[in-house]
């Protein structure tokens, strides 16, 4: 055996570079470094042309266009990585909150409605996986089917229009509600954990496994299934949890709020975040920045007034550079580490 | 039926199992035995059945019919985990890694190891395992952080094997393990299994498609021709000229070259 032993020297680190080859190092390895590159630019940016921007008021305003498309992006992170997607979650967000009316009104205290409310999104999720994976239609459609279903429940729950939801206690009233921040803090929080579950835990490297390798992961005894299915569950309910937060927010149940723009703007950011559609590759931290770049871009574009049709053309073009960069860093760690 | 090991001599016994998908016939009529402490040889031609039969012991697929022994106790895997935790380990075809995760991860998948009862990764002790199995077993890799899609066929064979084997399984199912694999890569898995056999205790079945290597490490050949065993003889027996023979014949003979030795 020994004569097939190189000495340790062979593979020892490579020798240490020059800072700049380093720090594009770090940019190739980890995928998040270049969004946040791109969104600290874009901060500054606008920061500079409008001192508004770098106000309270407008911190305000970018974490309301944020931790929606954050949050939701955190379940399609899980839900691409392991090769899936959901077009409803943007449905399961204006859902949501009636069914949090439901529980109200029938008399179970807020803080518990919430929690109940989220377990029935997860319930779509639940339905969403099994359809998917029991039945083998493939996701794109069974989300699709589900989101029209949700849409047209919704608007008969609520009759067609906004309802105001009920006073919030003072307790609950931090929790879900009216403090300004309350909503990114969330995010935040829930980024922090979903990093964790992604990156340090079984149900993670699953994840990873479902989608990279499904056959495989099958051979080795990763139960497939049960990912796809916990993972379109976790989708759901955070979507729905965002959902809810959004309706306290405004003070408005909205049956007509989230949507398909809600879902591909969340979408959206997982791909800006360097999360592949494929399967088996993707970041949470990412996903978070990716949402806060939308956020970033929406914002800066309002408050500088200009048109909204604009701030669709650059988004597009994100999303295009952050899948050819993909595409294209991929191809050049490859070379690097074939050489 | 009992659960007494000593029973038979058996690490795996199979009567007569039968596994058609849709309309394709895999497996007819097999009966196979893997003795404890043994290296059995599974040859045949490409679609013989040999993947087939293995998944079927690893519960990746279920038998149509027939009674499958494990350590003398009669049992049908229900799933690759299953099986695992009967004591068999798999080094499929396929190889089963996933090009996205680190070679660490790779070997270690489906068996994590855990920070005491948090259900959190001790990505450090894995990674330091893996390092140790991989320079036990003379295998070099420059990094065990290295995503397993940068790897070559042969690397990538050794990290399968290795995640086989550095375990606490007695039975061992290699489906062609040096597939992918040059003379010196071939070396150290041939070692391994020698090494595996010196330590006794463990039993193993393998497919190959080279009769040198079979004849070298195996103590019996069987060959499955479709969807049946047609031969069955200790190493000592028999030569890589006859084996080859033996699979050769199938072609001349057109169907079914039914050879029973000599």
């Amino acid at each position: 055996m020994t004569t097939t032993r190189e000495p340790d020297s062979a593979r020892a680190a490579p020798p240490t570079r020059a800072l700049g080859p380093r720090v594009v190092d770090v940019i190739f390895r980890r995928r998040e470094a270049s969004i946040l590159l791109v969104t600290l630019a874009l901060f500054v940016y606008f920061s500079s042309v409008n001192s508004a921007f770098f106000s309270e008021a407008n911190m305000r305003v970018l974490s309301h266009f944020t931790y929606p498309i954050a949050m939701i992006a955190l379940g399609q992170v899980m839900l691409l990585v392991c090769g899936q997607l959901d077009l409803s979650a943007g449905h399961v967000f204006a859902f949501t909150p009636f069914v949090l009316l439901f529980f109200i009104e029938a008399g179970v205290p807020t803080a518990i409605g919430v929690v109940l409310a989220v377990a029935a999104a997860s319930g779509v999720g639940l339905l969403n996986g099994l359809i998917t994976v029991k039945i083998g239609v493939h996701p794109f459609i069974t989300t699709l089917g589900m989101a029209f279903v949700l849409q047209g429940s919704t608007l008969i729950i609520a009759d067609g229009r906004p309802t105001t939801p009920p006073d919030l206690g003072s307790v609950e009233s931090e929790i879900f509600g009216r403090f300004p921040f309350v909503g990114i803090m969330w995010a935040v929080v829930l980024t922090a954990l979903m990093y964790v579950v992604l990156t340090n835990t079984r149900w993670g490297i699953y994840t990873f496994a479902t989608g990279g390798n499904p056959l495989g992961a099958r051979e080795a005894g990763v139960p497939i299934d049960r990912i796809k299915i916990g993972n379109f569950m976790m989708c759901s309910a955070l979507a729905g949890f965002a959902g809810t937060l959004e309706g306290y927010r405004i003070s408005s149940f909205d049956p007509l709020s989230g949507g398909f723009t809600t879902m591909f703007f969340a979408i959206s950011a997982a791909v800006i975040g360097g999360t592949a559609l494929a399967g088996g590759s993707g970041t949470i931290i990412g996903g978070f920045l990716g949402a806060l770049f939308i956020g970033v871009l929406r914002d800066g574009f309002t408050i500088e007034g200009i048109s909204s049709f604009q701030l669709f053309i650059y988004l597009g073009v994100a999303i295009i550079i952050s899948m050819v960069l993909n595409v294209w860093l991929s191809r050049l760690r490859r070379g690097a580490m074939l050489s | 039926m009992s659960t007494d090991q000593s029973v038979d001599g058996y690490a795996i016994r199979t009567e007569n199992i039968a596994k058609n998908f849709e309309a394709v016939v895999a497996l007819e009529d097999v009966s196979i035995e893997l003795q404890r402490g043994e290296v059995l040889g599974l040859i045949g031609d490409n679609g013989a059945g040999k993947s087939t039969l293995i998944k079927i012991l690893t519960g990746f697929h279920r038998p149509d019919s027939g009674r499958i022994f494990i350590n003398g106790e009669q049992v049908t895997p229900r799933s690759p985990s299953h099986a695992r935790s009967l004591g068999i380990e798999t080094v499929y075809q396929d190889l089963a890694l996933v090009n996205e995760l680190p070679v660490y991860m790779n070997m270690f998948l489906n068996k994590e190891l855990r920070r005491g009862r948090l259900p959190l990764l001790n990505k450090r002790k894995m990674k330091q395992m893996a390092r140790e199995h991989l320079d036990d077993m003379g295998v070099q890799l420059s990094s065990v952080g290295t995503e397993v899609t940068f790897l070559s066929g042969g690397q990538r064979q050794a990290i399968a094997v290795a995640r086989a084997v550095y375990s606490d399984a007695s039975i061992f199912l290699l489906d062609e393990p040096l597939a992918a694999m040059g003379a010196k890569e071939s070396a150290i898995i041939l070692n391994l299994i020698r090494d595996l056999k010196r330590k006794g205790d463990v039993s193993m079945m393998l497919i190959a498609h080279n009769y040198t290597q079979v004849v070298d490490v195996c103590d019996r050949v069987c060959l499955l021709q479709h969807g049946q065993i047609t031969y069955n003889k200790p190493v000592g027996e028999t030569s890589v000229q006859e084996l080859t023979e033996l699979v050769a014949a199938e072609y001349r003979l057109g169907n079914n070259g039914n050879a029973s030795g000599k």
